[in-house]
């Protein structure tokens, strides 16, 4: 018994462990997480799936085996119990109940006697034995069978448990009968040894299907690699939807899957599956478990941030895939991972690919309510240079109206793990890129620097003297020098570096104007360069100005040779299905069942027993009960009271 | 004489005077009449639950005679109060009674404060000796309990006005269960209350169900969390309606035995001994509640496994919420045990069970709050 509890124990414990630390994530996380060496050690553990680590399940197993012996060993005892009224109780041993009282009667009480435990729902035996007769009596028996009854439901939840769990599969790995597929590689290349059978017993794995494909095998997902399990059917979905409230929140997720005919190809059920509502076929269960973006094809707007010039170059990809893109001599690969059609919550996004319908969360009371709306697509990719480095990069296929200005947004990061960074595009007076790329070009063009100082001193020292005019142009070439460098960062260190403390503030009030007004020229200029008409002298176009000159100084820090602008799109969604094969379940309800039934009983009917003793001018009258209750103690007293008024009247 | 009332076993059809035979007869009436009206649009699951409920409390009704007027009291001023918007939500604000009494935010209002109120007087019969401070502490107990199902219904309905497809049974986030834990928290306590004939208690469980009071003022408050939300896909499944109330049952009843536990505690120490019932009592009292509430939450957790077979591809995941619900279980599973087969009595059950009612509230809320997993329905 003690035994056993420290079992419970380091179950409880174990479990609990289980809900600290997510399980079955993938294990790169969890190195990140906690670092080689205890990654190794609670690898070794087998923490990162604790359930069904062998420690466990053995636990599990010897808890059931000792429960089963428990009631292997207490069932005959316990059903005699049930059965017998103890009618061998003596006079003596009445004497010594607890629960005991005797009263003085004349006459032959017995019948009058036996109505009354008729009347009480008690059924008894009588006893004869010369001149006396016991009336055995008893009510509840059937509170045993509660103990019967749970105890054996637990024994029941855990088989059909064990059934649905992969232990024949742990065996055969223990055994290197089957083995761990790490390795990425297509579906069909994975090897007969790390392949399940489509009579596989149990199983439970998840697939993704894109929309306009099929598959016919579902991937466990097992520590730190993965198995395939072929299905005796093929799975095509042919459009995944989802429904929105007025609102904005979801309302459905739904598949149209067909089931073929893994052989000849055939349909051979059509049918729309939806969360809470998923289709058995043929003893596999297929549930609507997540969905994502199935390849969807994207038309993109290059623009070049190494070449500043004014008009985009066209880039095409989908998502799941990768392209090629060539900066003068280096390589950089693109790798699209997602496309959403819409955002609806806030800005700054949320980065899980894979969206779990399953969810509950949005039952959440608080949810949802910031500013709900639709801010339109955006997508998703890495941009991969020669050396591996990759930064990760979403941006938001429409311009979103920031403080009564239009921007184009772009998240950048650096790690899976952090968030985006936004960095925002602003549009020219005409709503376009083009006019702050052709800004960028000129500001970074040293050629022009020259014409722009010109034109800027001009415009602020006309009439005064040459000398003061060249000079302002010299500053004015050196400040745009700078800032074509690196940005704020290396006005700021020149200024922290070669002027006196006490005028710094002021210089770099100076050198902010010089930059924001000689950027107005470079924009005149770049626009009479592209044969447009030059700028308008009004707050909007200073706007435009001063948020370019703050875009251009972030794009030193953006990371990539390009900005890809969305242009257009085709979806492709992709549901991730989850099919299951647990024959154990029946088992596990059944078992379910009946624990509940024993929960009730033991609790809920009350064993008590009743002895009377009748002798010439004497009733000894006993009870007891296998739980001593407050109900029991007052049922005593009433019939004790009962009795007495009982005897009296006869 | 005597032996006729003694003999006869009392058996409860045999007692029910005319107003349990009413009582039972507009019950059926009603639910009959509900099925001629919107038979048509039910499925045979709220057939059965349409039936299914006007059998079980016609007997609670019978079982435990307050639950007649309760129900009518509720049945009528619900029906008022829906007769009362015509279709139309904004009458909310508009038509004198919703505004100030049976809209669904006002009548929880009041709720919340005639809770409030019933705790403070509890506390004011208690420590003055005032059995009349104690009948009003009942009284006002009801009114509450009136109140919040009132509060329940009416916004069952106005999640039907919004729209007819976000309407849904209100008891979907952690706004809404919390009042469904007050209701039923209150309703098991005023169970005990009336069937020991002891006010005593109230002093000591009203104050849990302030607490739920509390956390709800502030999330309507602080979060505006009051507002109905629509259901998402994976809540949307007719196993909700039963298994959230059949939790709530155990966790109201696991309140309470934590809170007469403490009640327990402090008569053991002789704190308050005089004017708390005797030890025996608050622990029957205790056990009671612990047994009811274990076999709701087995059920419950039955209930839930069946749902998420359902709805996330197995009976069980061990989705750190059904790990906690088997914490729970077993928690509780060995407090019985304990007491039951060994037979241990005292100052050691009730310091588990109050331990018990910390592990309860980690399943419940704590779940949610730090531990990632499905079953996350309410964040704050």
């Amino acid at each position: 018994m003690r035994f056993a509890i420290s079992l419970f124990t380091v179950l409880a414990i174990a479990s609990i462990i289980g809900t600290v630390l997510k399980q079955n994530e993938p294990y790169a996380d969890y190195i990140i997480q906690f670092g080689q060496y205890w990654f190794t050690v609670f690898a070794w553990l087998g923490l990162y799936d604790v359930y069904r680590t062998p420690w466990f399940v053995i636990i599990l197993a010897f808890l059931v085996l000792s429960t089963s012996t428990c009631i292997y060993r207490n069932m005959p005892s316990m059903l005699r119990e049930i059965r017998s009224y103890r009618e061998q109780a003596t006079e003596q041993s009445l004497r010594h109940f607890h629960h005991y009282a005797e009263f003085a009667t004349h006459g032959n009480p017995l019948n009058l006697l036996m109505r009354y435990l008729d009347a009480q729902g008690y059924r008894y035996k009588q006893v004869h034995n010369n001149d006396t007769v016991l009336l055995a009596a008893k009510r509840g028996s059937a509170n045993r069978l509660g103990y019967l009854f749970t105890h054996s439901a637990i024994v029941l939840i855990c088989i059909g448990g064990l059934l649905d769990s992969n232990l024949p599969l742990k065996i055969e790995q223990a055994f290197g009968i089957k083995r761990l597929e790490t390795r990425d590689i297509p579906e069909s290349q994975v090897p007969a040894v790390s392949r399940l059978s489509p009579d596989n017993l149990s199983f439970r794995g998840n697939v993704t299907i894109p929309e306009g494909t099929s598959a016919d095998v579902v991937f466990l997902n097992i520590a730190d690699g993965y198995m395939v399990q072929d299905l005796p059917f093929r799975i095509a979905l042919n459009k995944f939807h989802i429904e929105h409230y007025s609102t904005g929140q979801p309302k459905a997720f739904a598949s149209d899957i067909v089931i073929l005919d893994k052989t000849t190809g055939l349909p051979l059920l059509a049918h729309t599956i939806t969360v809470n509502h998923p289709l058995t076929y043929d003893g596999i269960a297929i549930y609507q478990a997540s969905f994502g973006d199935g390849g969807t094809h994207l038309n993109m707007d290059g623009w070049n941030l190494f070449a500043h010039s004014g008009t985009p170059f066209p880039v095409t990809g989908a998502v799941h895939d990768k392209t090629e893109l060539a900066a003068g001599n280096t390589r950089y690969t693109i790798e699209f991972t997602d496309f959403r059609p819409f955002n609806i919550e806030n800005l700054g996004g949320n980065d899980t690919p894979q969206h779990d319908t399953r969810a509950v969360l949005g039952g959440n009371a608080v949810a949802d309510k910031k500013n709900l709306h639709n801010v339109g697509p955006s997508f998703q990719y890495k941009i991969r240079d020669p050396e591996g480095q990759a930064h990760e990069y979403s941006n938001y296929m429409l311009p979103i109206l920031i403080d009564g200005r239009w921007y184009l947004l772009s998240g950048m990061r650096d790690a899976p793990n952090e968030a985006f960074r936004y960095i925002r595009f602003p549009l020219d007076p005409e709503r376009t890129l083009a006019g702050f790329m052709r800004l960028r070009g000129a500001m970074l063009d040293p050629a022009l620097f020259p014409e722009i100082a010109q034109r800027f001193t001009r415009s602020v020292l006309h009439g005064s003297d040459v000398d003061a005019q060249a000079k302002l142009a010299d500053s004015t070439v050196k400040v745009l020098e700078m800032f074509s460098k690196g940005g704020y960062k290396t006005l700021s260190n020149f200024i922290e570096t070669k002027i006196p403390a006490a005028q710094r503030d002021e210089a770099a009030q100076t050198y902010l104007k010089i930059l924001e007004l000689s950027a107005f020229e470079a924009y005149g200029i770049a626009q009479q360069q592209a044969h447009l008409p030059p700028p308008k002298q009004d707050d909007e176009t200073g706007w435009f100005i001063r948020d370019s000159l703050n875009t251009i100084n972030d794009i030193f820090f953006y990371g990539a040779p390009v900005y890809l602008q969305l242009a257009t799109y085709d979806e492709v969604q992709a549901s991730g299905l989850q099919l299951t094969r647990s024959p154990g379940e029946f088992i596990v309800f059944g078992g379910s069942g009946l624990l509940v039934l024993g929960v009730f009983t033991m609790f809920f009917v009350r064993e008590r027993r009743l002895w009377l003793l009748i002798k010439p001018n004497q009733v000894l009258f006993a009870m007891s009960s296998n739980r001593k209750t407050l109900d029991f103690e007052n049922e005593f007293l009433l019939r004790k009271q009962h009795l007495a008024e009982i005897l009296k009247e006869n | 004489m005597l032996l006729t009332q003694t003999m006869p076993r009392p058996a409860l059809i045999r007692q029910l005077d005319v107003f349990d035979w009413l009582f039972a007869a507009l019950l059926w009436g009603g639910a009959i009449y509900a099925f001629n009206l919107y038979g048509a649009h039910m499925d045979s699951y709220e057939k059965g639950f349409l039936f299914g409920f006007a059998a079980i409390f016609s007997a609670l009704g019978w079982a435990w005679k307050p639950i007649r007027l309760l129900l009518l009291t509720v049945a009528i001023f619900s029906l008022l109060g829906i007769a009362d918007y015509h279709g139309n939500l904004a009458r909310a604000q508009s038509s004198f009674f919703l505004k100030y009494f049976l809209a669904s935010q006002t009548a929880i209002m009041w709720m919340s404060v005639l809770f409030v109120l019933a705790t403070l007087t509890y506390w004011i019969g208690f420590a003055a000796r005032s059995e009349f401070a104690e009948k009003v502490g009942s009284a006002l107990t009801w009114s509450a309990l009136t109140m919040g199902i009132i509060g329940l219904l009416v916004r069952w309905y106005e999640s039907y006005l919004i729209s007819p497809d976000v309407g849904h049974i209100p008891i979907s986030n952690l706004y809404e269960v919390f009042i469904l834990f007050s209701i039923i928290t209150a309703l098991l306590y005023l169970y005990y209350e009336n069937r020991y004939a002891n006010r005593q208690m109230g002093a000591f469980v009203l104050p849990v169900i302030s607490a739920a009071v509390g956390f709800l003022l502030w999330y309507t408050f602080d979060r505006q969390a009051q507002n109905i939300q629509p259901l998402v896909p994976a809540l949307q499944s007719y196993w909700m309606k039963i298994h959230v109330p059949a939790n709530f049952i155990g966790y109201g009843s696991f309140s309470l035995a934590a809170m007469v536990g403490v009640a327990y505690l402090l008569a053991d120490k002789g704190i308050l001994a005089s004017r708390l019932p005797k030890l025996e009592v608050l622990d029957d009292v205790m056990y009671k509640s612990i047994a009811v509430g274990f076999g709701f939450f087995t059920v419950a957790t039955i209930l839930g496994a069946l749902w998420a077979a359902e709805a996330w591809g197995g009976y069980w995941s061990w989705d750190p919420k059904e790990t906690w619900a088997l914490i729970v279980w077993l928690n509780y599973a060995a407090w019985l045990h304990i007491r039951l087969v060994k037979g241990l009595r005292g100052p050691l059950l009730a310091w588990w069970a109050v331990v018990g009612l910390f592990v309860t509230i980690f399943a419940f809320l704590g779940v949610n709050m730090f531990l990632s997993g499905l079953h996350s329905y309410g964040t704050l």
